[in-house]
């Protein structure tokens, strides 16, 4: 098989339902949006089930990876996808430290641009940081996560996941357990599962929940919130247990990560109070033994092995769909 | 000799003489010389004439809280920039933080802006002394010594009199001096790290918030030890509804305070932040609209005394960052006005209660040591605004005399524009459209 091959779509022309020519944050996605991005990441895994993995749809087009933060699945993923599409894909690493060396980010994003990058995929420890390369820069920026703002790849590859599993997304009941505040991860699949229709429950400590949410404000996504984990686990479809940075305990937000384990991790007692077919999900890395019992972390429910297949498939989606949104 | 200036046939707001008519005021040896109602002719015939039909003339606007960043940080701004900024802002006596580098918390730093603002400046300049050495908020400065080099108040704003001894202390030791202790109010232990308001909106934006609960507790306990001393408090920019009821009780019981509001507290919410514009990074941060309504109300009911820009000029290297990185503060003295005309425009505020909250209030807190300001009483200098007050234009920071564009108004389309300032007599600033002519 050569590695002309189309990608058997029949997604409709991305213009007629995409507005973005950046990918920042899902809060600003339709729900029309995201299932297009979901019905061309169906396309894509048809792509990457053949024996050669490729399709020329970004020949010429140069993706450039700049990493403010370490990351191995994500930044790996945007790679792969970008090579499967027959782009170009170069890479940047910048320690947070060279900020204040001197370069500043308005003068790397503008030297990447000078070097000729279609598109520019950002991980940054600031959240907005991402969003002031859209003053200046031609290139389409994807936002690989900002600090606490948002991770919107990795929120619709979650949902993917989910809805692969599951189907219809509608009226499925989502619990997210963990540190909240500090979480573009939540963040994002707040946003996107509100927008899917999905019941979302929150449960973590109180110091752990960002300000507002579970009111009635018309700015947050409707949503539940539960501090009893196995209240919370109740009849749930599916389950994402969140990092838990340990530098948390330090800054005073929990009394010690001994307590929080006994009061929020995810384990296999606390599991069965879910769905017998509950799917478990983690974003990575896992702290293992913390916010999630290893044996659930690798039990029959676990997807978190298929939400890093799907992360390349939903990549390319996205890539692809960039690719062809027309340039403001 | 220069002639006389007639301003003729403006609309005269005075609040210290509760004037507000069409008139004419003739300026002679930069004093007020003659205010004459309706079409009164002046007692001078030979004078050149500035035409006000159809503009608002009032005194200079007098700023009690702004940053001109010299000595120090002469790349955000200078007295040079900074005064002409106050003079296309209608402002003719600013009142300078001792947040400079070094610090003002001796005599010699305060004499030294006193002479750069003799010899660079187009307005008045009336510098504030620290509370603190160093405004390390441990020792008290010399405050006596600083009171007769002639600043007007003390503070350490950027940042609180966290401790509540020194705070104490500089209340009742200032007594002496008669002059008020300005705090800005924050509990920087609960706002370490936060970048705008805690709210909805920094949930949404994935940023550090700064509670309204960080301000309330230290205008509480500011209100506190005013009371226990007797000093004379003022409180700088507040923000918050909370921070409103407390110094309305506090007034109600004869707590000796005072307290401002900036023109971007009064009209701006934290919405403004969607989209990460740094140009909106300001410490307070602006609030919720909740908090908005509860300032309006306070300026109308007195608890808010005055309004004062908290002019804070950065570069625009200095904004154009990541929003953590950015530092707080926005260039206000040229689009103070007209943004506040806004809440005249919307019927929250009238006319004469405004100019009042930019001339006579903040003269009072001043104190008259230095003149008698903010008024067009005859005799008084010819400090004076002159006003379009539903003028539209755009907010163009191109235009600035100001080093620091850093607003978030840029593009902005306001109502109500300063057309022509007089500090002592001379015109500082003028519009394009305005001509000053010879008589007849």
């Amino acid at each position: 098989m050569r590695t002309g091959q189309q990608i058997k779509t029949v997604a409709p022309k991305p213009t007629e339902i995409w507005r973005h020519r950046h990918i920042l944050d899902i809060d600003d996605f339709s729900r029309e949006e995201i299932e297009f991005v979901f019905q061309t990441t169906r396309a894509m895994k048809e792509v990457l089930s053949r024996p050669i993995k490729r399709v020329p749809a970004l020949r010429g087009k140069t993706l450039i990876t700049l990493f403010y933060e370490p990351s191995t699945r994500t930044r790996l993923s945007f790679e792969l996808a970008a090579k499967n599409l027959g782009a170009d894909a170069a890479s940047l690493s910048a320690p947070a430290s060279s900020v204040a060396k001197g370069e500043s980010l308005v003068d790397t994003l503008s030297t990447l641009q000078a070097l000729g990058a279609d598109i520019v995929v950002m991980r940054h420890p600031q959240s907005g940081a991402p969003y002031i390369a859209t003053k200046y820069m031609e290139a389409s920026m994807v936002n690989a996560g900002d600090g606490w703002h948002a991770h919107p790849t990795q929120a619709l590859l979650d949902i993917y996941t989910i809805q692969e599993h599951k189907g219809d997304l509608k009226g499925l009941k989502v619990v997210i357990v963990g540190d909240i505040m500090h979480s573009r991860v939540a963040r994002s699949n707040i946003w996107g599962l509100t927008t899917m229709g999905v019941e979302v429950t929150l449960c973590c400590p109180p110091t752990l929940l960002p300000t507002g949410l579970g009111g009635e404000h018309s700015q947050l996504p409707p949503v539940k919130i539960e501090h009893d984990i196995e209240r919370a686990l109740d009849g749930a479809d599916a389950v994402m247990a969140l990092r838990l940075q340990l530098e948390r305990q330090q800054s005073g937000l929990l009394p010690t990560i001994r307590e929080y384990i006994q009061l929020y991790q995810l384990n296999q007692t606390r599991l069965a109070r879910a769905k017998p077919d509950a799917l478990v999900l983690h974003p990575g890395p896992v702290n293992e033994g913390v916010e999630i019992a290893s044996a659930v972390a690798h039990g029959p429910q676990s997807v978190i092995n298929e939400q890093v297949t799907n992360g390349v498939a939903v990549r390319m989606a996205l890539l692809y769909i960039l690719a062809g949104s027309p340039k403001q | 000799m220069k002639k006389p200036l007639l301003i003729k046939d403006g609309r005269i707001i005075d609040p210290t003489q509760k004037i507000d008519e069409v008139g004419s005021l003739l300026i002679a040896e930069g004093k007020i010389s003659w205010l004459g109602k309706g079409k009164a002719s002046p007692p001078q015939a030979d004078c050149d004439v500035l035409n006000a039909q159809g503009l608002i003339v009032c005194p200079g606007f007098i700023d009690l809280h702004c940053h001109l960043r010299e000595p120090g940080y002469e790349e955000k701004e200078t007295i040079a920039s900074g005064t002409r900024a106050a003079a296309r802002g209608g402002f003719t006596t600013v009142c300078c933080m001792p947040n400079t580098n070094p610090p003002l918390d001796n005599q010699t730093a305060v004499e030294y802006v006193k002479s750069r603002a003799a010899s660079e400046g187009v307005v008045r300049v009336l510098p504030i002394g620290c509370i603190s050495k160093g405004r390390k908020g441990e020792e008290l400065a010399e405050m006596g010594d600083l009171a007769s080099s002639g600043v007007i108040a003390f503070s350490d704003d950027g940042k609180p009199a966290l401790n509540s001894y020194i705070m104490r202390q500089a209340l009742d030791y200032s007594r002496a001096f008669d002059l008020v202790v300005i705090d800005h109010c924050e509990d920087t232990v609960l706002t370490e790290g936060g970048q705008m308001n805690e709210g909805i909106i920094s949930t949404r934006l994935g940023l550090r918030g700064m509670p309204n609960a960080a301000e309330d507790i230290i205008v509480a306990r500011d209100l506190a030890l005013a009371q226990l001393t007797g000093g004379r408090l003022h409180i700088a920019h507040t923000s918050t509804e909370g921070a409103v009821e407390l110094i309305r009780r506090a007034k109600e019981k004869g707590i000796r305070v005072t307290a401002e509001a900036t023109p971007h507290h009064l009209t701006l919410t934290e919405e403004r932040l969607i989209g990460y514009d740094t140009n909106a990074k300001v410490n307070p941060p602006l609030r919720t609209e909740r908090d908005v309504n509860a300032l309006v109300q306070g300026l109308k009911d007195n608890t808010i005394d005055i309004i004062a820009t908290d002019h804070a000029p950065h570069t625009e290297a200095d904004k154009l960052c990541e929003f953590a990185f950015a530092p707080f503060g926005i260039s206000g003295f040229e689009t103070a006005l007209a943004s506040l005309m806004g809440l005249v425009h919307s019927e929250q505020l009238t006319l004469s209660a405004l100019i009042a909250k930019l001339t006579y209030e903040p003269a009072k807190i001043i104190g008259n040591r230095q003149g008698k300001l903010g008024t067009l009483a005859t005799g008084a200098p010819a400090d004076v605004a002159i006003f379009d007050p539903s003028l539209e234009w755009t907010v163009d920071t191109k235009d600035f005399a100001s080093k620091g564009r850093n607003t978030p108004l840029a593009g902005e389309k306001l109502k109500g524009r300063v057309m022509a300032t007089l500090y002592q007599g001379k015109l500082v600033y003028k519009d394009d459209s305005i001509k000053v002519k010879e008589r007849n």
